[in-house]
């Protein structure tokens, strides 16, 4: 393990992925992740890596440049944002239901109209029935740690799906961050050569993609369902090999001060540390509150989630998306309908906030907490709206 | 004509014997696409990745769990068949490098409609050739969107009537001229680009196999006859490819860095654009001040054509 050093995040993000002898990457630039395909190509164009970089003209093509990549067995890497992920929504479905295990980064930034570069997690909700394994970094060295540890998941053979590493755009990926890589001996060790279940060459002919008449589709669908289900244990096999080699812990749902709290924030991403010193503050000032991290988004770690959240009386789950029309925040939505039918489930109030990088502060989170307590009903409450 | 003599005779030496797309798929009778198709992969031989756009040649031959390719195969989505080349090929490459594969030539080949190349496919397609990926992409053109119903593409001839230009009271027909992709592949600075159908089969397996030994990006535009889709007599596949060259509507060439060359000489005087339309309903609603309108342009564009192949000369 080398020293601690600062770098700024999306930087990082690019050397993590430079530790994991990948094969290709196809990338397009787009803000705020393009400090992750600069330096990406920093890498290749140095030969500090014996890569293929594509410089494709679009994300459709950087996802369909992705997929033929993994096929031949290569390991692949792409990353991206907001406008960019919605273009590759397309294929992401495709891309997991060839169970390939492409890992991609996605900068979180919000989805246009109106046009806006900032941080939210509108983005990243539209894909969340594309089959993709998704996971959130809630700071710097979360996001080395995991992109990492996507590879070893994405191509594992328990798994063979993608991977989508979210990291809040600007908030996260243009902070500069004290930052702990491994060594590439360390690196090798954790995470050995992909040994793909099928490839395309002519010694071993085979058609990938074929189309499926109604009496299998259903079938295919259930599977690749099932698989990412049953990801979960893999990716928690892989998480504890990570802290038994580094020491860092990486769990599903994270806790912070939950004991004896009756009161608990829900969080993804990194407002996961501004809520955290709020938590601080309110204990401090004798209130019963603990913060709760979603760090797996798909497969949904329900089971880590009831753990997380018993004894709890009041659940406030801050959204960063919305839907719109809808029962309200997609995570809270979730969590409810997820929750119905245990008996002693908390009340949900939900807050849709932080969206297109509306900075939420440590004071707003306690607001959100005095709030929520004289909030009568379950319904949904955009905060800090002017009106 | 310029026929092969005794072609029985000569054929079982100059083609290859193996298929590498086999029968049993499910093409429609007298399909030319699926002909060119055949034709392209006995040229190319057994070293290759095909990535195929989705369209009728991916529909007809890879029902799960049946497929009709003998070599390795993807099929990811409909407008980025040249993308997932791209990506194969850089796969490929890499890994092959590195030592994880066998070191041996495999060539990419991207195929695609002409839905799936002029219109859709038509960026991914441009960003894969400039790339200058190691690869070849082919236009298999039946002039429409036929595996959706025979809706107009942008490689639609002039007044074709299709089920979104259709032979109207107002409209008649296609109101634009096609689309010339082989044109914007040369302005690619590709090293070759040609034409063909698989009514001259020879010329066809020649340009594939020109196509293939280029290290670097390589377009081949095959015109292939849709019976279904034209309203035409299946039995007139063959036929019709022979007349759309000799009228000049879709001549034979080929572009070896920057020269124009006519593989097939069509004798002067050309023929009449109407030998060649009287055989489809698509164009069934013509009059002749219609067909004169087309033979108006046809003939400007093989001027324009001619130009080149008299004036170009090779970049290198």
């Amino acid at each position: 393990m080398g020293k601690r050093i600062g770098m700024e995040v999306g930087i990082a993000a690019a050397e993590a992925v430079g530790l994991c002898n990948i094969d290709v990457a196809a990338v397009y630039p787009i803000t705020p992740q393009s400090h992750i395909a600069e330096h990406l190509s920093d890498i290749v164009h140095d030969g500090r890596i014996d890569a293929e970089f594509i410089t494709v003209e679009s994300e459709h093509s950087s996802i369909s440049a992705c997929a033929g990549a993994s096929a031949t067995g290569a390991r692949v890497y792409t990353a991206t944002s907001s406008q960019g992920l919605m273009y590759m929504h397309e294929i992401l479905p495709i891309v997991s239901a060839m169970r390939l295990p492409v890992v991609m980064g996605n900068a979180n930034r919000a989805v246009s109209g109106p046009l806006n570069i900032w941080n939210d997690h509108t983005d990243i909700m539209p894909q969340r029935d594309s089959g993709w394994i998704v996971m959130h970094a809630e700071n710097g060295q979360e996001v080395i740690d995991m992109t990492i540890q996507s590879f070893k998941i994405a191509e594992h053979a328990d798994v063979m799906l993608p991977t989508v590493l979210n990291m809040d755009g600007f908030q996260l990926t243009h902070m500069i961050e004290p930052l702990e890589f491994p060594t590439q001996a360390e690196v090798n060790k954790f995470l050995p050569d992909r040994v793909p279940y099928a490839t395309l060459h002519p010694d071993k002919p085979m058609s990938m993609g074929c189309f499926n008449m109604p009496e299998i589709f259903t079938e295919t669908l259930k599977a690749k369902d099932t698989a990412l289900i049953n990801s979960k244990k893999t990716i928690v096999k892989i998480w504890n090999e990570w802290e038994k080699q580094f020491g860092r812990a990486y769990k599903p749902v994270e806790t912070y001060k939950t004991k004896g709290a009756d009161t608990m924030i829900l969080t993804m991403g990194s407002m996961g540390e501004t809520a955290s010193v709020a938590v601080d503050e309110l204990r401090k000032a004798g209130k019963p509150i603990g913060l709760v991290k979603l760090r797996l988004w798909r497969p949904f770690p329900l089971e880590e989630l009831r753990m997380a959240i018993k004894g709890c009386k009041t659940l406030i789950v801050m959204d960063r998306a919305v839907s719109f029309g809808g029962a309200g925040g997609p995570m809270a939505t979730e969590i409810k309908s997820l929750l119905f039918h245990d008996k002693d489930r908390p009340r949900i109030v939900d807050f849709i906030m932080g969206l297109g990088g509306r900075d939420v502060t440590v004071e707003n989170f306690i607001d959100m907490v005095m709030r929520a307590g004289k909030k009568k009903d379950e319904s949904y409450e955009y905060y800090g709206v002017r009106e | 004509m310029n026929t092969v003599q005794n072609f029985e005779l000569y054929a079982p030496k100059l083609i290859e014997k193996r298929e590498f797309f086999s029968s049993g798929h499910r093409a429609c009778q007298g399909c030319g696409e699926v002909l060119g198709l055949r034709m392209i992969m006995k040229a190319l031989g057994e070293d290759v990745v095909v990535s195929n756009a989705t369209g009728c040649m991916e529909i007809i031959s890879t029902a799960y769990p049946h497929t009709a390719w003998e070599t390795p195969y993807i099929h990811v989505a409909f407008e980025n068949a040249a993308a997932v080349g791209s990506g194969v090929e850089a796969g490929l490459k890499a890994l092959r490098r590195k030592g994880k594969i066998a070191d041996r030539d495999v060539k990419s080949v991207a195929i695609a409609g002409d839905g799936g190349t002029v219109d859709i496919g038509l960026q991914s397609l441009s960003g894969a050739m400039e790339r200058g990926h190691d690869m070849v992409f082919f236009c298999l053109d039946n002039e429409a969107y036929m595996n959706t119903g025979i809706q107009r593409s942008s490689a639609t001839p002039f007044m074709a009537a299709t089920t979104t230009s259709p032979a109207g009271k107002a409209i008649k027909g296609q109101r634009t001229g096609k689309k010339n992709v082989a044109e914007i592949m040369v302005a690619h600075n590709l090293a070759y680009v040609a034409t063909a159908c698989p009514s001259y089969p020879l010329d066809l397996m020649e340009k594939v196999k020109k196509a293939k030994a280029v290290k670097g990006p390589a377009y081949v535009h095959v015109y292939t006859v849709c019976p279904t889709g034209w309203r035409a007599a299946s039995e007139q596949t063959i036929k019709l490819g022979r007349l759309v060259v000799e009228t000049g509507i879709f001549p034979l060439y080929e572009v070896e860095n920057g020269k124009y060359r006519l593989t097939l000489e069509t004798p002067e005087p050309r023929r009449p654009v109407e030998d060649y339309l009287k055989l489809q309903g698509r164009f069934r609603h013509l009059d002749p001040s219609d067909i004169a309108k087309v033979q108006a342009l046809v003939d400007k564009e093989y001027r324009k054509l001619m130009h080149k192949v008299k004036t170009s000369v090779p970049w290198s």
